[in-house]
């Protein structure tokens, strides 16, 4: 299977989730750490892809979505951004509420 | 090359920004001294008005293309229209330390 398409699978398979620096258990990235614990405090499951241990996704995600930088985090399939945009989202509910959403029709 | 006056100078000819802080944070992260890597943004601006976050970003990330691809390695946004701005009390959370990824 080619890179584009085991990406585009962990975005269509998962109702949420986050490509990062290390696991949300031992994140390897400030801001992957930060938008890992947002997910995490939303209280829904998430699935998560360290790219770290995958050059070939941290080599091809940027160009997936046309992002340039890590985290990104994907919900209901779509890419909501990085850290800056789900921390703001956290806190203004739209994050939970999104997360609870997609998870619910998974 | 000066990558912060270099992103100061871009935003602004684009954005007529009321607000603008392009602070280096590249010291605080794992990377060789004078790295120009790590880049805090805040960017008050009424283009924004009526657009979602992730379309500020795309904008501010495609103005900076460049930038990105060839010395920025960690680029902190925080995008508001005036009034946002006013109602957040101008000021914004810092960034977070580094955890020693490297990449």
């Amino acid at each position: 299977m080619d890179v584009m398409e085991r990406i585009d699978q962990q975005v269509k398979n998962n109702p949420v989730v986050i490509f990062m620096k290390g696991s949300p258990q031992m994140p390897q990235c400030g801001f992957s750490m930060r938008a890992a614990q947002a997910l995490q405090a939303t209280g829904v499951e998430f699935a998560y892809v360290n790219v770290l241990t995958d050059p070939e996704i941290f080599e091809n995600l940027p160009r997936y979505a046309d992002w340039p930088t890590f985290p990104q985090i994907y919900i209901n399939h779509e890419l909501i951004g990085g850290c800056d945009i789900t921390l703001e989202m956290y806190q203004s509910g739209e994050l939970t509420k999104m997360c609870q959403e997609a998870t619910a029709t998974a | 090359m000066d990558i912060q006056k270099i992103i100061t100078t871009k935003l602004k000819q684009t954005f007529s920004p009321s607000f603008i802080e392009v602070i280096d944070e590249s010291n605080n992260h794992n990377v060789p001294k004078g790295s120009q890597s790590h880049f805090r943004v805040t960017l008050v601006t009424d283009a924004f008005t009526g657009k979602p976050l992730i379309q500020r970003h795309r904008w501010v990330n495609t103005l900076l293309k460049t930038e990105l691809a060839e010395s920025i390695h960690a680029l902190t946004l925080h995008t508001f229209t005036s009034d946002e701005w006013m109602h957040k009390g101008e000021k914004v959370k810092t960034s977070p330390p580094c955890q020693g990824g490297g990449k």
